[in-house]
């Protein structure tokens, strides 16, 4: 078998600048996204998530965002490769919705989550907006099973009116390519 | 355990220990999955010569190999000396095949091709016995492209065993504009803690939608459309309304077709102006331009009219000639299946279709799909209620004695949500799990 590459995946918009450092030299009153300030939003979008405040979650998305968990490692792209997920702003709009609906018998009981994230990296940065890196553990439990996902996260975050938005989110999953039961959990 | 099985099936019922009985279902791998033709794969996933796919007849791992000469092959995927599997990659290339333990080398065929340290074994072996091999299952066919096999020496050819149903994959074909297909796009594969048998019979199942997917027919039908989308949501979102359809819909229009052999189609269900293909839309009116520029257009618009949804080849695969989607049934154990589905591309059609399948495929038979999650939470709960002995007999007589003959020796339920298919399924069942050849008598018969 081929020896794996190290992941740097070919997504969309990043450009080859230089990997913004750790403080980076953007002055604080231009609001640049260092990052601290990276890793509090997705601890706080982890967090949103665990408590089930999905329309919350759903709110810091872009009105033009994508969500995306590719179905093969190093998928180049969500539209010539089946994916796990991959909504556009207006599927994910009726993902979450359907996670209200008391008729989601895939969520009758509700599953449980916890996440772990960190190792939370700037990958690309141009002034207000970046490009992130970050790893998550996240254990579901529902119905006396418990199951266990974690790989690596991508997230295009951009500042619109002051507030940090995800304009993409793509979730690789080290198990992308296994036999899997349904998912119901956003990442 | 008795040999008859037929008292299992009774009119309109069927007892439950099918669905739970470990020792059935080791029966059922052998006689059903043993005897039957079981589809393998689709001649595009090896193209080359060398090229691989390594997937399973039941629980059997077996190849689908191309050899030097073009020739598709399927073979036992374990070594002769110690029974070692031999490949472990899913696809690939490969001169010929080693496996790992001993060294033992295998033509591309199963022959054996050579023997390391070969000098220490008794006389009487002979590495040019053909039983020394990574042994060729009995009979290999394929049909314009899908790849059959049994493991009985004798018994139906397979258009003989498929029947009818050879129709549905020529629609698959018939709809490339140049008449050619090909596996593009990945595979999904989502499994569920339930008999495989349980997939097959929710698959041509129209009076479920409207009940277990209400969660996301109601997000779908809330949802605005002045929210973004780059295609792809558009196309999910009109599934899972049309899922929405009243059980009027189901009962006036749509329609279930059964053939021996326990084969079944759903059809006269979308039509193109609905969904993925909008009559309207650029990409579609580009598409019927090729199809109609290849095949005239009185052949084009027979083929546009053709509308099947899911057909069913027992055991083991279901095809969406419509929507280029095909999903095989992996059983694993009694309580226990892997579905692993593909998409194909359509030889001279507009890239863009393709990308539409995709994003179809996604929600059809997508592991996060909003629409699937809740059919394989139902097929958990079949498992643990059928746990219970609380009703050994379960209900399969909607539509009971209201067949009605079909011109190409079928029976067609009286309208879609008849459970003929389950029932002509289990005909089938009887008929292999006998020893025969997946044909039994009427259930009525077997009833008394």
């Amino acid at each position: 078998m081929a020896k794996k590459r190290t992941p740097r995946p070919k997504i969309a918009a990043p450009s080859r600048r230089r990997v913004t450092p750790l403080h980076g030299r953007a002055s604080r009153a231009e609001k640049a996204l260092d990052i601290h300030r990276c890793e509090q939003f997705v601890l706080h979008e982890a967090r949103l998530l665990d408590e089930a405040k999905f329309d919350d979650w759903l709110a810091l998305f872009t009105s033009d965002a994508w969500y995306w968990v590719p179905s093969e490692p190093d998928q180049a792209n969500p539209h010539d490769t089946v994916s796990l997920i991959y909504d556009d702003r207006r599927l994910l709009e009726t993902r979450i919705r359907r996670l209200a609906s008391p008729r989601m018998y895939s969520q009758e009981p509700r599953s449980r989550t916890s996440r772990m994230v960190g190792n939370v990296t700037i990958e690309d940065a141009e002034g207000r907006a970046a490009t992130i890196r970050s790893k998550f553990i996240m254990i579901e439990y529902r119905r006396e099973q418990q199951r266990l996902f974690t790989g690596t996260a991508w997230h295009r975050l951009v500042q619109i009116d002051g507030a940090i938005r995800i304009a993409w989110k793509r979730v690789e999953l080290v198990n992308c390519d296994a036999p899997l039961d349904g998912i119901t959990q956003p990442f | 355990m008795s040999r008859d099985f037929s008292r299992f099936v009774r009119a309109g019922r069927v007892h439950r220990r099918i669905y739970t009985d470990p020792g059935i279902f080791d029966l059922e791998m052998m006689n059903i999955f043993g005897r039957a033709w079981v589809y393998i794969g689709h001649e595009s996933q090896i193209k080359n010569p060398g090229d691989y796919f390594a997937t399973q007849m039941g629980r059997r791992p077996v190849l689908m190999v191309r050899d030097e000469e073009g020739r598709i092959h399927v073979i036992h995927n374990q070594c002769a000396h110690r029974g070692a599997m031999v490949v472990a990659t899913e696809k690939g290339n490969a001169p010929e095949f080693t496996c790992c333990y001993h060294g033992w080398t295998y033509h591309l065929d199963g022959r054996i091709k050579g023997v390391p340290l070969n000098h220490g074994y008794p006389k009487n072996f002979d590495a040019k016995n053909p039983k020394v091999a990574m042994n060729a299952v009995a009979r290999v066919k394929s049909y314009r492209g899908f790849v059959f096999a049994t493991e009985t020496e004798d018994g139906p050819d397979l258009e003989e065993s498929l029947g009818h149903m050879t129709t549905s994959f020529d629609d698959l074909i018939d709809r490339a504009p140049d008449g050619e297909i090909e596996v593009a796009g990945g595979v999904f594969k989502h499994g569920y803690d339930a008999n495989w048998k349980v997939y097959f019979e929710n698959l041509c199942d129209a009076a479920h939608p409207l009940f277990v997917h209400r969660s996301s027919i109601d997000a779908s039908q809330a949802q605005s459309d002045d929210a973004h989308t780059d295609g792809s949501g558009e196309i999910a979102i009109r599934q899972m309304r049309q899922n929405g359809a009243p059980y009027s819909f189901w009962e006036t229009q749509v329609g279930i077709w059964t053939y021996p052999n326990g084969h079944s189609y759903l059809g006269d269900y979308h039509d193109d102006s609905k969904l993925v293909a909008a009559l309207k839309d650029p990409v579609f009116r580009e598409y019927i331009a090729a199809l109609e520029q290849k095949k005239g257009k009185e052949e084009a618009k027979r083929i546009l009219e053709v509308r099947r949804w899911n057909s069913n080849v027992y055991p083991n695969v279901s095809l969406m000639s419509q929507f280029q989607q095909l999903r095989v049934v992996h059983p694993i154990a009694v309580n226990r299946t892997v579905v692993y589905t593909y998409n194909f591309k359509l030889k001279g059609a507009p890239e863009q279709m393709f990308r539409n399948t995709v994003a179809f495929a996604n929600i059809v038979n997508g592991t996060g799909s909003l629409v699937l999650t809740d059919d394989l939470e139902i097929y958990n709960r079949i498992d643990m209620g059928l746990s219970s002995g609380g009703a050994r007999w379960l209900q399969i007589g909607r539509g009971y004695q209201s067949d009605q003959p079909d011109a190409h020796g079928g029976r067609k339920g009286v309208n879609s949500t008849s459970e003929v298919y389950i029932r002509n399924m289990l005909e089938a069942w009887v008929g292999y799990m006998n020893g025969g050849n997946g044909l039994s008598g009427e259930l009525a018969e077997a009833a008394s």
